[in-house]
């Protein structure tokens, strides 16, 4: 990593463990190599707990002191937080990658953590050495279960931290801590019905010696008199169709919770078996829930980075949503007027996500149709996106049935309302071309609103806003006004020029420029050997320029002479054009690594190359553009000044380039919210609370009215409120500033002024 | 193994009927089980659930309960009446009217002193049970409505009984409703206009009633308090029947949905005493209602509308994998509903109420309607006999082409009054008939009619009744069984016993005595295979080899016992049986299976080279390829008659279930 740049990883938050603060007013969630703490009232992630250096796999409350939190990390270590205020504790330090942690208050100073040994997975016992200082060697460990399974559902801690349940294939292992003894239940592989037996997850009851099991096959077993070899027993529930995920006790063990594929919360009660509430369309499939230790919270956490919060009365309170990781198959975009990071979402969406504040801003339903969560069905899914330059125009194509051989697909129109602040469908083309659309653009030209289409069935085509007279113009709808094919080729890429006049129509091995006001072929441009990969005009000065790619080289073309300007033998697998300035990226895969080159087309040599990037290919990437350039001298980074690069990784990681200056001045002004240390507002405290503060105003009242003078009441509510209302839903402190010194003066009894104006 | 013609059966329209009362007497583990036609079946728990006896009844009985008191069983109908039975001789003992009206619960205390009845007119009668009658003793405080559900506590001094809406506890010695007021059911949850109907209740000896009712829930009472304790719902329709384990805690409870659901007492945290009542296990075996379930300790045992006989085993009271452990459903009953004229091909169908005779190799049925109440009825050459619950009938049959006619032989012996089993010699000269106390009854049947010769007695005066009669074919001897396994046989020209087949555990399914070597050959209930010589009055070679080399598994398995065994007239050594779902020929020459060598392997041995074939081939040789089976024989002509009954067939009969699952309820 070159000295200044700094690779950031943007968003990586993914549905991982998540734990709840003693007064369900915060949730900790673990997210890459961060533990987030968000506050459940405002969704907005209060602290982050940094430290770790691999990925955090389990965030547990320290069941002896509630203000604390416990993370693990496949770094080897396990830190003690104080997530109130953020601050690192302790670092344990194991040696060992960590996959999951379970901790009780029975077994004070010991965490129980899945580690790799011995080439299976096992539970062990570490002991948390007592001593002062920060970063402590744990070394000292026992094995408690051998052969269990890795993911952090499949083991749970019984009740009190008597014994613990494991499961693992078809068996279920229980282990009691004081008779240090074993007991394993097996399942039939398959009973005559074919039901698929092997377990999923467990969770045991916090009141009772209760242990409920999901199956693959969607049922619950719930396990009782596990301390009998034979005599033990269970019932069975069903109600998923699919795997059951994930299962929680609440925290007095009324209620069991569930959820899987389906995307349903499902309540099932713990006294009448038969009895269960849903709360259904949640989001993508839940990986796991949790319940706040008073029991008035549930949070869900889907596969597609989202958290839900919902009130214990199964009402959706709160939802945190992250970066959709899905498959994507749009190109990454920028929308021009939230500068946001647009994408496939949730299936049949595009999410507009927001990168400056790190937060989904929503969600468009391109579909328009339920989505059924069941694996191995064949729905309507986003294929295409692209804006138009202003963003008022959106095009949308989505398909079913590629890979049988009726293929559906529609290409949508959508405009954006201004008094809706939303995109609206303008225009639905069914079957725009007979087969796959593979590539769209929009012409950037303001005169006209055009829109190029390319698809498998030999032809590209061109799509106007059509102004009918005869209708009005709010209902403007796009017609096909050119189709266009060369020699029965298959067209692949397309790219209007900067000013929008040319269009450049790769088929195969071959670029065709054509006018766009004639729709006459201009001129063919051909450099064997292999097909053109990517097309991509240059911008601004070098707007005569056009590169394109094949898998051995990159050429540039001067559209001026016609001819090659300059070509390069490399792979490049991406080429994008930052709009804002002449630079044009590359990444090339080059043995294992991606390397990025930065270059203008006007001059062969790169401005800046970075190797190995990252590890396998770059899926995509996308200049967005600044809100205030930075004015960095160095020459090397003066291409980061007017946009930013952002790409994703195979692994769906979103990295982008930022200088170490920037990174500092992000540091600095992380946002350190107040924390309300109030208690919370239960029922006991609007009985004894109010009880109590009337009592101290009784006593206050007859102290003096001085006091009252030096802190006049509306005074200390506007204090309040500035203290206790989040920063970024205040307006901005010179608003606010004036009023806040009013506030701090004595003012007088009205009374006397009063009495005086009106005499 | 040779090639046969088939004649496919299919026109026997056996419908069993369904289960109405189950009941278990736990020292000789024998289970009662009443039907709504008026038969009581026993069957017999320690021996593979068999089903050792068949008390024919009427339908106008209307049984709704049975109860054992000791080693005496009890039922009690609609028709107001109790009757006992006469298990010894498969027979009704006698009737007593309670003159309540109708009787919806009979139940015995523990100590067998006493049978309790609910009545229609809202009384429980209790009545002394004496040595050979039972005498009205009084009634507890009359109440208003029908006595649905009757339980005694263990200790016998109270008694509860559920009734519309509301459960009553009574005190057996003063006979009045309890002081400590039990309070009304009205609890339910559903709405005050329904009434809720208290299906069964059990008391249990801690002072815990348990009540199933109307509206699908299951509910535990504190009998001192008379607080709710907890409810189930256990279903959306009713709870029919509870039934408790004799240590109290697993409780069965049957559901008109077709479930039948485990609770067990278990304490919620392990370790402590403090237990509660946890719903387990749920078991689907039923379409239809589950009219009764019983816990046995290592099984649940339930029957209902769809008539299926279910044996659930629990595993976790089971120590080993074997006949226990396998999940029975008893569908057809096990004895011959069938019998067949080898040598004119006539096939009689034995059904409640009447016999029908066909003729086969044509299409065409005769009818022969006569009201009938079982017993068994055979057929040889040209003669029928059946046998009633009160009297007995001879008929001559006369078949000339096409047309049939049947005369009735009039002046029979009066010897000859009622029959447990029938059985003409081979020849038709001579007529067996089976009657009280395990004897014989010897007729010779002429052209002008039937004379009575002697009665033929076991040595060892057992007083149950045969369930088997077998004739050897050069007609020298009879052998029969009864319901205490032993099996007897004579000489039938000294018209004495001749000898006893030494004791097996198990009692005979099906018998037959070989018609070349003479040697008895029987299929027990746990499926044991025996051959016994009678004239060398010892066990055969083949026999003894059998019981060294042990059977094989899966051949122990079978949950079916055989019902019939034949022989091949063209070769001596193949011998021929059935069960419910197969038939199969042991070929005696050939070498028994190995544990470990492939049971079903005709399908392998066709595959192989002729010489191979020899190497791996082995004595039994099963067919499974037809639907249930309730009789099959091997004709005089070398064809075969399988006589099917589809359970397709049964089920579409039956009425359209309660619930059917839809999916994600």
């Amino acid at each position: 990593i070159g000295i200044g740049v700094v690779i950031r990883i943007i968003v990586c938050r993914s549905s991982n463990p998540s734990d709840w603060s003693e007064l369900s007013e915060f949730l900790l969630c673990a997210s890459g190599d961060l533990v987030k703490v968000f506050s459940t009232s405002t969704e907005e992630c209060v602290h982050v707990l940094e430290g770790h250096t691999g990925q955090v796999t389990g965030v547990i409350l320290n069941p002896t002191n509630h203000l604390q939190v416990y993370s693990c990390s496949a770094d080897g270590t396990i830190r003690l937080w104080d997530f109130i205020d953020g601050i690192l504790i302790k670092i344990f330090v194991c040696g060992w990658p960590i996959f999951s942690i379970y901790v009780s208050e029975k077994h004070v100073g010991i965490a129980f953590i899945t580690i790799h040994m011995e080439k299976n997975f096992q539970l062990v016992a570490l002991h948390l050495p007592k001593v002062p200082e920060q970063e402590v060697e744990a070394r000292e460990m026992s094995a408690v279960l051998c052969n269990i399974s890795s993911n952090p559902g499949s083991t749970a801690m019984g009740r009190g931290g008597e014994y613990v349940a494991s499961v693992m294939g078809r068996q279920l292992t229980v282990y009691f801590f004081k008779k240090l003894k074993t007991y394993r239940f097996s399942l039939k592989a398959t009973d005559k019905k074919g039901a698929k037996n092997a377990f999923t997850c467990v969770a045991c009851h916090p009141k009772d010696d209760c242990i409920a099991t999901g199956h693959e096959d969607g049922k619950i077993r719930l396990w009782r008199n596990f301390n009998q070899k034979k005599e033990y027993t269970y019932s069975t529930q069903h109600w998923h169709h699919d795997a059951v995920g994930t299962l929680c006790f609440t925290t007095e063990g009324m209620h069991l919770l569930s959820g899987g594929v389906e995307s349903v919360l499902v309540q099932w009660h713990c006294e009448e078996v038969n009895k269960k509430d849903f709360l259904p369309r949640l989001g993508g499939a839940i990986s796991h829930i949790c319940v706040s230790p008073d029991g008035q919270m549930y949070s869900t956490s889907h596969l597609d980075n989202k958290i839900n919060i919902i009130h214990c009365s199964l009402k959706l309170s709160a939802v945190i949503q992250g970066l959709v990781k899905g498959n994507i198959w749009t190109d990454l975009m920028i929308d021009p007027r939230t500068r946001a990071l647009v994408m496939n979402g949730r299936p049949g969406h595009l999410q507009f996500y927001s990168l400056q504040q790190d937060k989904q801003l929503y969600s468009l339903d391109i579909v328009q149709q339920e989505y059924i969560n069941q694996e191995g069905l064949d729905q309507f899914e986003v294929m295409r996106a692209a804006f138009s330059v202003g963003g008022t125009w959106l095009a949308t194509v989505e398909e079913r049935g590629r890979c049988t051989s009726d293929l559906e697909s529609s290409l949508k129109l959508w405009v954006y309302n201004e008094k809706a602040q939303s995109f609206e469908l303008n225009t639905t083309i069914t079957a725009a071309h007979q087969d796959r659309i593979m590539h769209m653009c929009f012409s950037p030209s303001t005169e006209t609103t055009m829109l190029v289409t390319t698809a498998w069935d030999n032809q590209f085509k061109v799509w106007l806003l059509g102004l009918d007279s005869d209708t009005q113009k709010e209902h403007a709808s796009w017609s096909c006004d050119y189709v266009g094919s060369y020699h029965g080729l298959q067209p692949t890429n397309c790219c209007f020029s900067s000013d929008g006049s040319l269009l450049a129509v790769s088929f195969k091995e071959v670029v065709t420029i054509w006018s766009s006001d004639t729709w006459e072929l201009l001129t063919t441009l051909c450099q064997p050997p292999g097909p053109i990969r990517e097309l991509c005009f240059g911008r601004l000065s070098c707007s005569k320029y056009l590169l394109g790619t094949t898998a051995k080289n990159l050429f540039c073309w001067n559209l001026l002479t016609c001819s090659l300007e300059w070509s390069t033998p490399m792979d490049v697998c991406l080429l994008r054009s930052d709009p804002l300035s002449e630079n044009v990226v590359a990444f090339s895969l080059h043995s294992g690594n991606t390397d990025l080159f930065v270059f203008r087309p006007s001059e062969p040599r790169p401005l800046f190359t970075q190797k190995a990037v990252c590890g396998g290919k770059v899926q995509r990437c996308v200049f967005s553009p600044r809100e205030e350039p930075l004015d960095s001298c160095d020459e090397r980074f003066q291409w980061l000044n007017r946009s930013r690069l952002y790409f994703l990784t195979e692994l769906m990681e979103l990295l982008t380039f930022s200088t170490k200056a920037e990174d500092e001045r992000i540091l600095n002004s992380r946002k350190q919210l107040l924390v309300d240390d109030s208690v919370a507002v239960t029922p006991f405290y609007l009985l004894l609370g109010k009880h109590r503060q009337q009592q101290e105003e009784k006593q206050n009242s007859g102290v003096s009215q001085a006091a009252d003078r030096v802190q006049p009441p509306q005074a200390s509510v506007a204090i309040k409120e500035l203290l206790h209302t989040p920063a970024h839903v205040l307006p901005a402190a010179s608003f606010l500033c004036s009023m806040f010194v009013n506030s701090l003066l004595i003012s007088n009894t009205g009374s006397r002024y009063g009495s005086l104006r009106f005499c | 193994m040779g090639e046969f013609n088939v004649h496919r059966v299919r026109f026997f329209d056996y419908m069993p009927s369904a289960i109405r009362a189950l009941a278990f007497q736990p020292q000789r583990e024998r289970i009662a089980v009443a039907r709504t036609d008026g038969t009581v079946e026993i069957f017999n728990r320690a021996d593979c659930f068999f089903q050792e006896k068949v008390i024919p009844g009427r339908q106008q009985a209307a049984t709704e309960a049975l109860a054992w008191v000791g080693d005496r069983l009890f039922s009690a109908g609609l028709n107001g009446e109790i009757i006992e039975y006469d298990l010894d001789n498969n027979k009704t003992k006698y009737t007593i009217d309670a003159y309540g009206g109708p009787i919806w619960s009979i139940t015995s205390n523990k100590q067998g002193t006493h049978l309790a009845v609910g009545c229609e007119d809202g009384t429980v009668k209790l009545f002394e049970v004496h040595e050979d009658r039972i005498q009205f003793e009084r009634n507890l405080a009359k109440q208003k409505g029908r006595i649905i559900s009757l339980s005694w506590h263990p200790s016998g001094s109270k008694i509860v009984a559920g009734m519309m809406d509301v459960i009553h506890i009574f005190d057996t010695e003063t006979g009045k409703l309890r002081a400590l007021a039990f309070p009304s059911y009205d609890l339910l949850g559903t709405s005050r206009s329904q009434e809720c109907v208290v299906w069964s209740v059990v008391y249990l000896s801690d002072g815990t009633i348990i009540s199933g009712d109307s509206a699908g829930k299951v509910k535990m009472w504190d009998s001192r308090t008379g607080t709710l304790i907890k409810s189930h719902q256990v279903t959306k329709w009713d709870v029919l029947t509870l039934s408790v384990s004799q240590d109290e805690t697993s409780l069965a409870v049957g559901t008109s949905e077709g479930h039948v659901v485990q609770f067990q007492f278990l304490s919620m945290v392990l370790g402590q005493e403090d237990k509660e009542w946890v719903r387990t296990r749920t078991f689907k075996n039923h379409t239809h209602d589950v009219r009764a379930v019983l816990e046995v300790n290592t099984a649940i045992v339930s029957g209902g509308m769809d008539t299926q006989f279910v044996v659930r085993p629990l595993l976790d009271k089971i120590d080993e994998r074997g006949q226990a452990s396998a999940l029975r459903n008893i569908q057809f009953p096990h004895r011959r509903l069938v019998s067949c004229a080898r040598k004119a091909g006539l096939l009689l169908f034995q059904y409640p109420g009447h016999l029908e005779l066909w003729r086969l190799g044509e299409s065409e049925g005769n009818g022969e309607r006569k009201r009938e109440n079982t017993t068994l009825s055979i057929k040889r050459k040209r003669w029928i006999a059946y046998s009633t619950v009160a009297s007995f009938r001879l008929y001559r049959l006369h078949c000339e082409n096409n047309n049939v006619s049947i005369i009735k032989v009039s002046k029979l012996p009066k010897v000859l009054s009622s029959a447990n089993q029938i059985c003409f010699s081979s020849d038709s000269s001579h007529l067996f008939v089976a009657s009280t106390c395990s004897s014989v009854h010897v007729a010779i049947l002429n052209q002008s009619g039937c004379k009575f010769v002697c009665t033929l007695k076991p040595k060892s005066g057992s007083g149950q009744a045969i369930n088997l009669l077998a004739a050897s074919e050069d007609g020298k001897w009879l052998a029969s069984a009864n319901s205490d396994h032993e099996v007897q046989i004579y000489n039938l020209n000294k018209m004495k016993p001749h000898c006893t087949v030494p004791v097996h555990s198990s009692g005979v399914s099906a018998m037959a005595i070989h018609p070349t070597t003479n040697n008895l050959f029987m299929v027990h209930a746990d499926q044991q295979l025996t051959e016994y010589s009678v004239e060398k009055k010892q066990y055969t070679d083949w026999s003894r080899q059998v019981q060294r080399h042990g059977l094989h598994s899966l051949w122990l398995e079978r949950d079916t016992p055989v019902t019939n065994v034949t022989f091949n007239p063209k070769n001596p050594a193949h011998i021929v049986l059935h069960d419910m779902y197969m038939f199969c020929i042991i070929d005696q020459t050939l070498p028994l299976p190995d544990q470990r060598s492939q049971f079903y392997n005709q399908l392998t041995l066709r595959s192989m080279p002729e010489k191979e074939r020899k190497k791996h081939s082995h004595a039994f040789k099963m067919c499974k390829i037809f639907k249930e089976l309730l009789f099959v024989e091997l004709m005089e002509d070398q064809s075969l008659v399988v006589v099917e009954r589809p359970l397709m067939d049964i089920t579409a009969q039956l009425p359209a279930p309660v619930r059917q699952k839809k999916f994600a309820t």
